[in-house]
Order: structure tokens, then sequence, then C-alpha cells
């Protein structure tokens, strides 16, 4: 306990020195505000962009894109994994395919969703949905693989249907890395979406990273990144205490604080 | 000798060569029957398929020859006469311990106060009442082995399979697990097919001792233990004939000229 405090204290220190390097550093060292600005200003510029730029707006935008795009990529990625996890010939079948569309950068699929959707949420939501699909997918099938044929072997001894099988013995298996899957998503979710927004639209923190860009205002675009870090942190620390709650029967120190 | 609960009739397994190994002949042209409420060891050479013919008495596996019967039927897929333990515990980690002894009772769809019943009984019989809602994380691995006793004993089996359930305890964890078994096996009249490489431990359990050779596992010896005690092996390990059995086995075994082999 004595020791967390401490280990707290010195991380709230860190915080503060950051703080006052970023404020004072550039200008000590010759860095002009439009390349660096100091905190002060990114502080002061977030404040107007609440009244004018309508900053809380683009953020729920993001961040409801993310939700969408995370949930649904999730929701596959578990359902295909499963799937295919289930059915090893089905896995074989499809499995150099689904090998080529991983290797694929995901990313590069943002312009062809937005000349198919326009300037919606709808190309935004997919490009997350596809690079969040496949770390749990993978993650699922691995997991699926890696169970114990003993206990399975066991549940069989007992007599127990195939779906017996699966739910009581492989699903519960695979959580812990299904979660792996899912904090790995969580962050790839927020990338997915911002590489949506990038590409056209006029909505989101992307559009906002875009528009400061364009106007030269380099605290817009420190606000917007700052805004959807965030997001991102909000999205994991979810995951984080999901995890919490289902895998909440391992022994503490076998899964990662964060 | 009464009609045999368990009773392998000239079984033979043979795994099929695949691109990585040959074809390997595991057992070969078993024959054994084990009469109600007796207990009989197997012990034989690492590899010499002592936990084929478990998998094959459990159903789990269908031998390429010969014929595997239960309870006077002929076993092709798992039942209700069997159950198995293995020298890991196989103890899902996300259920408490009373939910693991039920599980077996669960799968095959017993109501709740029925499984809750078995389970409080067992509990208290294998001495880990106090853990019923411990995650097994949390339990020495004695503990653990007793609540895999438990959720075997839990589905009522007329034959329990037992795969070398004690070789990774402690030599002392061991020896009171084993008169714990003991006890039960005698206490319910359970019929029992051992495997172990322990020989002492064979001889501490068993009505009888079958020597296996190596692979391709044959039956090449039947010793009958003629010796009290079968339900307090502590007891019977101090009895004075105990320790020729023992050397009786070690020479029939050869195990000076044994190649070591990993298990």
């Amino acid at each position: 306990m004595q020791r967390q405090r401490r280990l707290g204290a010195a991380s709230a220190a860190l915080l503060a020195v950051f703080l006052a390097l970023w404020e004072w550093g550039p200008a000590a060292v010759g860095i002009p505000p439009y390349i660096l600005p100091p905190v002060s200003s990114v502080l002061e510029e977030f404040l107007r962009m609440t009244g004018t730029d309508r900053v809380f707006f683009h953020t729920a935008v993001t961040a409801g894109e993310v939700a969408a795009g995370f949930v649904l990529g999730a929701v596959l990625g578990m359902s295909v994994g499963y799937v295919l996890g289930m059915s090893p010939s089905t896995e074989f079948v499809l499995s150099p395919y689904i090998l080529a569309l991983q290797i694929a950068p995901k990313v590069a699929f943002a312009p062809l969703f937005v000349l198919w959707f326009g300037f919606t949420v709808t190309p935004k939501i997919l490009v997350a949905i596809l690079i969040v699909f496949f770390p749990i997918m993978v993650n699922v099938l691995g997991a699926l693989r890696a169970v114990d044929p003993d206990l399975v072997n066991l549940a069989r001894s007992f007599k127990a249907s195939r779906a017996q099988i699966f739910w009581k013995i492989e699903f519960r298996a695979s959580m812990p890395a299904l979660f792996s899957g899912l904090r790995i998503g969580a962050t790839l979710a927020v990338i997915g979406v911002v590489v949506g927004e990038l590409v056209g639209g006029n909505m989101g923190l992307g559009y906002l990273l875009v528009f400061g860009e364009g106007a030269g205002n380099t605290a817009m675009v420190f606000v917007s990144i700052i805004a959807l870090t965030l997001i991102g942190i909000v999205a994991y620390v979810a995951v984080v205490f999901a995890e919490r709650q289902v895998l909440h029967y391992l022994p503490r120190r076998t899964y990662q604080q964060f | 000798m009464t009609m045999p609960v368990l009773e392998y009739s000239g079984v033979t397994r043979t795994f099929a060569a695949s691109r990585r190994s040959p074809a390997v002949t595991a057992v070969e042209d078993v024959s054994l029957r084990v009469a109600d409420g007796e207990v009989v060891s197997l012990i034989g050479p690492s590899g010499c398929g002592k936990s084929t013919l478990l998998t094959l008495g459990a159903g789990l596996d269908r031998p390429t020859g010969g014929e595997v019967f239960a309870g006077g039927e002929p076993v092709v897929e798992p039942n209700d006469h069997v159950a198995f333990m293995l020298q890991k515990d196989l103890l899902l980690p996300w259920r408490t311990v009373r939910a693991n002894v039920e599980l077996g009772l669960e799968i095959r769809g017993a109501p709740v106060d029925v499984r809750r019943e078995r389970s409080d009984a067992l509990l208290r019989q294998c001495r880990i009442a106090d853990f019923a809602d411990s995650y097994p994380h949390q339990l020495s691995g004695g503990m653990r082995q007793r609540a895999a006793l438990a959720r075997t004993l839990a589905v009522e089996p007329r034959v329990l399979l037992l795969d070398e359930p004690f070789s990774a305890l402690d030599a002392q964890t061991k020896m009171v697990l084993q008169e714990d078994l003991a006890r039960s096996l005698a206490e319910h009249a359970k019929t029992a097919l051992f495997i172990t490489h322990d020989l002492a431990e064979a001889i501490a359990l068993s009505d009888r001792v079958l020597v296996m050779s190596r692979r391709p596992g044959r039956i090449v010896e039947e010793l009958t233990v003629d010796l009290p005690d079968r339900d307090a092996p502590i007891a019977r390990r101090r009895h004075p004939r105990a320790g020729a059995y023992v050397t009786h086995l070690m020479e029939s075994l050869d195990i000076r000229h044994l190649d070591v082999e990993a298990a």
C-alpha cells in the first residue's frame, strides 16, 4: 500500500515535469509556437473550440463510430473465429483468403469505402470493423486450437454433446485469449475510424485534424490528438474492466494490469 | 471369478501411419478381466500402451482389434459405467471446486438439488468441504486431486479408470491420498483399473497386478496380491510380505535393463 502510494506520487510528478517541459521547453530551445504550441495555448484552443468548433460534437461522432466499429468488428471476429475453430475443414478452405485479407493493409480500404458509401459515418465504421476483426478472430481461433484435448475428453467421457463441449469447455477456455484480442481491437478501432475520417467527411476528430492542418492551427491538431487518445483510453479501460469481471477466477498476477 | 465388470478381450490398437510417424501398435492382443469390486493395477515400462488401454476402456477411442466390455456391454462410446481420472486434475479454472465436482452430473442433466446433494456428500467424503467455493488455483496439488476424485465419483461409475492419478504429488501427500482412495473404493465396492509406475503403490492398493511388456504392449505377468488391508495402504505397506512383492515386480520388469525413456 505504502509502496503503491509512492509509485503513484512518482507517476504524478512525472506528469508535472512533462507538462512543464511542454510549456517552457520549446521557447527555451527556440521552437516557434506554430510548430510546437505550449500546453497553455493548446488548452486555450480547446476552450475556444468548445464554443465555435463544436469539439464535443465531433468527439461524440468519433466515439460513436469507434464504439460501433469495435462492437461490430468484435462480434464478427468472434463469430468467424468460433465457427472456424469448430470446423477445421471450413478453416482449411477459407484460411488462404483470410490470410490474404489479413496481410492487406486494412486502412488502405478507407478510400474505397468512401467511394462506395460517401461522406457518411458508414465508411469509418467499416474500416474499424475490418481492422478490429482480425486480432479477435485470430486469438479466438488460436485459443480453440490450444484447448487441452484431455479437457474435451473429460467432457466426452461424461457423454457431453458437441454443444455442451463448446459452451462448457471450449468457449470458457478461450476467454483469456478473446480478451487479449479485444484489448488490441479497442485501440485499433480508433485508428480505423480516424483513417476513415481523414479520407473524407465533415464530422469527427479526424476531420478536425485535417481542418486544423489546413488552417495551420497546430494547437487544434493537438487538441484532436488528445481527444482521440482519450477515446482510445476509455475503450481500452472498458475492455479491461469487462475482462476483470469475466476472468475473476484467474490469480491476479497472471494477467497484466494494463 | 465372478462376472467381470470390465473386460478387454484380445484388444489391439494400432495407430495409422501419418506424415510424421510410421504406424504404431500401442497394445497387442490384450485380454484382461476385472471382477466386480476388484482393484487391478497395470504396470509396465513407459510407452507400453497403458494409457491407450484406459482411453479404450473409457470409450474415447475404439480398438482396431478385439473388444472392450463394461458392465457386460460392449464399449463403443463413452458410457455411464466408466469414469476416468488422470495425473492432470483437469479442473476447470473458471469453476469453483463444487461446480467442478458437479460437472459430470450437470452434463448428464441431473437436477440442481440432486447435484447439490451429491457434491455436498463427496466434498465431505474427500475432505475438501472447506474449499467448496474456492477456485482451483487457490488449492494445493493434493487438494486439486481430491477434487478430481470427487468429480470422478460424482457420476457414480461402477468402474474407475485411474491413470497415474498421484504421480505428480509429493511423497507424503501421495500416501494420504492413496489412503483416501483405497477407503473410498472399498466403502463403495468400486471396481478400478489403476495405471501406475510406482510398484509399491501397485502392491499397496490392488488385489492383482498386471505387468505389461514394452511396446507393443502385452500382458506378460499376473500377480495376485495376497495381503490384508486393501482398504488401508499405509498398513499394507508395513506388512512383512509387502517388500517381497515389490522385489518380485522389479524382477519381472527387469528394471536394471530398461532403457531410460521419456514418460
